[in-house]
């Protein structure tokens, strides 16, 4: 069987998503639409370049040696990589015997697990994104509730896969004191998150809200300085030992 | 009876004046002038990490103090600090001069006074000048005079031999950069020679092989070699009493670390007191040194602080050196570039690594003393230097973006072991071979004179081959390509031509009799051609194939503008279908540059380098098909046009890698740029990362990577406030500069370039 995706773009020397020097393929289409998001360019599910699962293996050949030597591999993101599921899940597959390559799905969680189990079979490291732990800041901030996302959290950690869980910081949106220990003690409630990594608000994909013709929702946000990235790494960190302390006192009980 | 190691020793030891060679392996070294198996006799390679190295002493800091504090008034006078207008330079011209003598261990000023310049006037008299006038300086009537009237400069020479053609060839930018009004440099003694032998056995040799040339038929080239070998013996004799001058005797070896770092700078100082060359690189001398340092060592007389002092002062000194050159000069090669480039690592040919402890001296001085583009270093890289070499060096490049690297798997197949860089990307073995400097061949203007029947598009006056010019509403691939070929055919010829007046004339009045001292006798040539806008005309071509490109002509009937319509595959994205074009014009061009006799037999060469010449390029070249504006820059070297590697980094890598080495034997410049957090989050990941980008580019037989890892607002910054970054140093085509002595023009070509990992 050969799917096709829908492709944003590539980069052949991504180094910030998943361990070592990996292939990144930005998947076109995503359901939610952040109000910080730095590629809203990437939302529209009709948009991007048809291309089959042969078609990007070639456009991974070249780099393999580079991916291999550095303990890196391949990351799909997008978008929503897991609108996509059947076509990633054959290009995970095919990476993995051909080349032995490491699989890493960054995803916002948005997605019903029952939909993901094959791809999630070929998946050797899930980036989730866990953007808002309160339900209606998370509706306010994404457009969609964070039940869903919560659940696959959930699901990723009940069936053994790794995670790295990541939150964008943006002041005054997702940097509350309460917000970050709730985020931490729900980390500490899961299994196999090998990595918690603050990724500081940035205003660098400002101009594409421009260019596409939308008003940017975050005018006049600051980026976050390394105090406040330091801070909430320590508030996550402390929820994180809360949340290990409920788990044990829960088995223990 | 068997003769034993120990015996050979012994009699080594007797042998040895001054007792220079105690305690080296013996071996052919002692017989006759062979540095590299001296080196591979008696290297300690080291494969450990970085933990070793010492701190600055505070005599360093105080000693660097002084400098940085000359530098700041040099650039507060407008980039000259000093020139010394009386006195022309030569080996023994200037007595000795200290900067604060009791703190420096290595000695040796160009002129009477730090940063004081000199004039030298062999290579034309005119750059002196005009340079002097630029600064505010007048040179004395008498010596304008004595080298316009009284003895010809190099300059006058090559004006006197050059055709029209070529004089309009200069004049249209076709052909740029010649080194025909200044010295041509890119030559490499071997300063190590003076420090294991002492200048007393070199002109033993250098009579021996007058001897020997007392040959049955004393013809041109006998006279000639005849000459030049008398030359070089009088200007070892000059370096003996320039060595005097400061109470050294260097006619005999150096006996310990100390001695053989200063005698090595000795003849080193001899050179660019004589020559104002465009490079005058230092060769490989970290290792050599490595060996006098470990005996020292062994023998209890030097601690590892004193062993970095040593460095530290040499390369403080390597920092420090000068030339006079014109303001127009700069805007070629801009930022004051001297190239002492010295190069570091590699591997033997008997397999065990050529990086020693003292490899890491020489690139822990970019802590000890602050980055610097001077000296240049390059590295060596090969997949098999030892890992806490290469992770060392990793950190280096992001803390300071001072280093370049250079394949030694790729070089060593053709240059052996013992090999150096001179310039930029010019491998050569040292004292064994030399190149005469081409400079380089604009492509991008030889496809527009394809298309304009030989006319050139800013002059609008026949300079290339008159061919009827391609009128039709679109260009057709077939027949531009056709017409390039019959224009890049008579670029090949004028060009070699053009090159082989200009060296007869540097060997005859502006002769590198030191440099040339410190090579054997019998040594290869190479004619060292380039080219310039590559990514420029592999796009053009590509456009003209893939899309439909439609020249807007002038009324003189001239392609000055070009319409695209559609897409089409651009050189940087790993394509086959445009990176292909690219190679294939390399191979062509070099194939017909082959074709023409050459001075002195020299075996021609070609490389793929701008330097930062790539904006004065741009700016003398009209629109291109590719998509070019008239008067924008080119890419540097080998890179792809800014903006137009849309896969990444590897991509991008990936096409330049693709340029066959065996056509571009002078080099393939790339220079990389990235931001920090592109390479990683973390800085142990950065170095990682970088660790397995160089190892795979070395993999897939790139050639040469400058690798630069900042951010743009640094450098938006550094525009505004230069005087916050004294230290600021980038990495151009091939060098590095302190990026606030680059033109504005210049630095924000730099800035428009892409760098991995912005968004």
């Amino acid at each position: 069987m050969m799917h096709t995706g829908r492709i944003h773009s590539l980069e052949t020397f991504g180094t910030v998503d998943g361990p070592g020097i990996r292939f990144v393929l930005f998947l076109q289409g995503c359901a939610l639409q952040c109000r910080y998001c730095h590629n809203p360019d990437s939302w529209d599910t009709q948009a991007g370049e048809l291309r089959s699962v042969d078609d990007i293996l070639r456009e991974i050949e070249p780099y393999v040696e580079y991916y291999r030597r550095s303990g890196g591999g391949i990351t799909v993101t997008g978008g929503e990589p897991t609108l996509q599921a059947p076509f990633v899940d054959e290009l995970f597959r095919a990476c993995k015997e051909r080349w032995g390559l490491h699989t890493a799905l960054d995803s916002s969680g948005f997605c019903e697990p029952s939909h993901a189990q094959a791809l999630l079979d070929a998946t050797d490291l899930v980036l989730l994104d866990l953007k808002r732990m309160d339900r209606d800041a998370h509706r306010e901030l994404t457009s969609q509730p964070n039940d869903r996302i919560l659940r696959f959290a959930k699901h990723l950690s009940e069936r053994g896969t790794k995670m790295w869980i990541r939150r964008v910081l943006i002041p005054g949106w997702t940097d509350g004191s309460d917000e970050l220990l709730e985020l931490g003690r729900f980390i500490g409630g899961l299994d196999g998150v090998e990595k918690v990594e603050v990724l500081p608000y940035h205003r660098m994909g400002v101009y594409k809200w421009h260019q596409l013709g939308k008003a940017y929702p975050l005018e006049g946000v600051m980026e976050p300085g390394p105090e406040e990235v330091a801070r909430a790494n320590r508030l996550i960190g402390q929820g994180i030992e809360e949340g290990k302390r409920e788990l044990a006192l829960l088995v223990a009980k | 009876m068997a003769i034993t190691e120990k015996d050979l020793n012994r009699a080594a030891a007797a042998a040895a004046p001054a007792d220079g060679w105690r305690g080296f392996r013996s071996g052919r070294w002692q017989r006759h002038v062979d540095v590299n198996d001296f080196i591979g006799l008696n290297l300690t390679p080291y494969e450990g990490d970085e933990s070793f190295l010492a701190e600055p002493t505070d005599a360093t800091l105080e000693l660097w103090d002084a400098v940085l504090e000359l530098m700041k008034k040099e650039r507060q006078n407008g980039g000259v600090l000093d020139i010394d207008t009386e006195t022309v330079s030569t080996i023994v011209s200037h007595g000795p001069a200290y900067i604060k003598r009791e703190l420096e261990k290595i000695v040796g000023l160009q002129t009477d006074a730090p940063l004081k310049r000199s004039i030298q006037p062999f290579g034309g008299i005119r750059m002196v000048d005009d340079a002097c006038k630029a600064y505010g300086y007048e040179l004395p009537e008498a010596t304008r005079k004595l080298f316009t009237d009284i003895r010809k400069t190099h300059n006058q020479g090559v004006f006197d031999a050059y055709t029209t053609e070529m004089k309009l060839a200069r004049k249209a930018g076709i052909i740029t950069g010649l080194p025909d009004a200044y010295g041509r440099g890119r030559i490499i003694g071997d300063y190590r020679r003076v420090a294991l032998y002492g200048v007393d056995r070199l002109i033993e040799a250098k009579k021996e092989d007058l001897l020997q040339l007392e040959t049955d038929v004393i013809s041109e080239d006998v006279i000639r070699a005849r000459e030049e070998l008398s030359e070089q013996i009088r200007s070892l004799a000059e370096l003996k009493t320039m060595a005097a001058s400061y109470g050294f005797d260097v006619s005999r070896p150096a006996a310990n670390a100390h001695e053989a770092v200063q005698w090595l700078y000795f003849a080193y100082l001899a050179a660019i007191k004589e020559q104002n060359g465009a490079a005058m690189s230092l060769g490989r001398v970290s290792s050599f040194l490595d060996v006098y340092i470990e005996r020292d060592k062994r023998e209890g007389t030097l601690t590892e602080a004193e062993a970095q002092e040593l460095i530290d002062h040499l390369v403080m000194k390597l920092r420090m050196v000068k030339f006079l050159r014109t303001p127009d000069y700069n805007e070629l090669f801009s930022g004051d570039p001297t190239w002492v480039t010295e190069s570091i690592g590699g591997m033997g040919n008997d397999g065990r690594t050529r990086v020693t402890r003292n490899s890491f001296r020489f690139l822990h001085t970019l802590y000890n003393l602050g980055p610097a583009p001077e000296p240049n270093l390059t590295v060596l890289w090969s997949t098999r230097l030892p890992e806490g070499f290469k992770n060392y060096c990793a950190k280096v490049s992001v803390d300071t973006s001072s280093i370049q690297y250079e394949n030694d798997d790729l070089m060593r197949p053709e240059f052996g072991d013992d090999y150096g860089i001179a310039c930029c990307v010019s491998a050569m073995r040292i004292g064994k071979q030399m190149q005469f400097f081409g400079a380089r061949a604009n492509l991008g203007k030889t496809l527009l004179y394809a298309i304009n029947g030989g006319k050139d598009e800013k002059l609008g006056i026949q300079v290339g081959p008159a061919l009827a010019p391609l009128s039709g509403e679109t260009l057709d691939y077939g027949e531009v390509m056709e017409r390039f070929d019959r224009v890049m055919d008579w670029l090949a010829r004028l060009y070699m031509n053009t090159l082989n007046v200009i060296h007869y004339m540097h060997d005859k009045y502006c002769y590198e009799r030191i440099e040339m001292a410190l090579h054997d006798r019998e040594i290869l040539r190479t004619m060292a051609c380039g080219i310039a806008g590559l990514s420029v005309v592999a796009d053009s071509l590509s456009a003209i194939k893939y899309a439909k490109v439609k020249p807007i002509r002038n009324e003189q009937g001239l392609a000055v503008d070009f319409e695209i319509e559609g897409e089409y595959p651009q050189y940087g994205n790993n394509d086959a279908r445009v990176d292909d074009i690219a190679v294939a014009v390399t191979e062509s061009f070099m194939n017909k540059l082959r074709k023409h006799p050459t001075y002195r037999n020299a075996l021609p060469t070609m490389s793929v380098l701008t330097i930062t010449s790539n904006v004065v390029y741009g700016k003398k070249t009209g629109s291109t098909p590719d998509g070019r504006k008239a008067g924008e820059p080119f890419a540097p070297g080998a890179n792809p046009m800014h903006g137009r590697d849309r896969k990444g980094a590897l991509a991008s890598l990936g096409s330049v890698a693709k340029l066959p080495y065996a056509s571009c034997l002078d080099g393939i410049s790339n220079t990389f740029s990235i931001v920090p957090k592109a390479l990683g989050r973390e800085a142990d990941t950065r170095v990682r990362n970088l660790v397995s980008l160089l190892d795979g580019y070395a993999a897939s037989k790139g050639h040469h990577l400058n690798v630069n890892v900042f951010n743009r607002e640094q450098l938006l910054d550094a525009m505004e406030h230069p005087e916050n970054y004294p230290q600021l140093t980038i990495r151009v085509s091939g060098y590095a500069v302190n990026f606030i002595k680059l033109t504005r023009e210049q630095q924000l070509d730099v800035l428009n370039r892409t760098f991995h990992g912005s968004v």
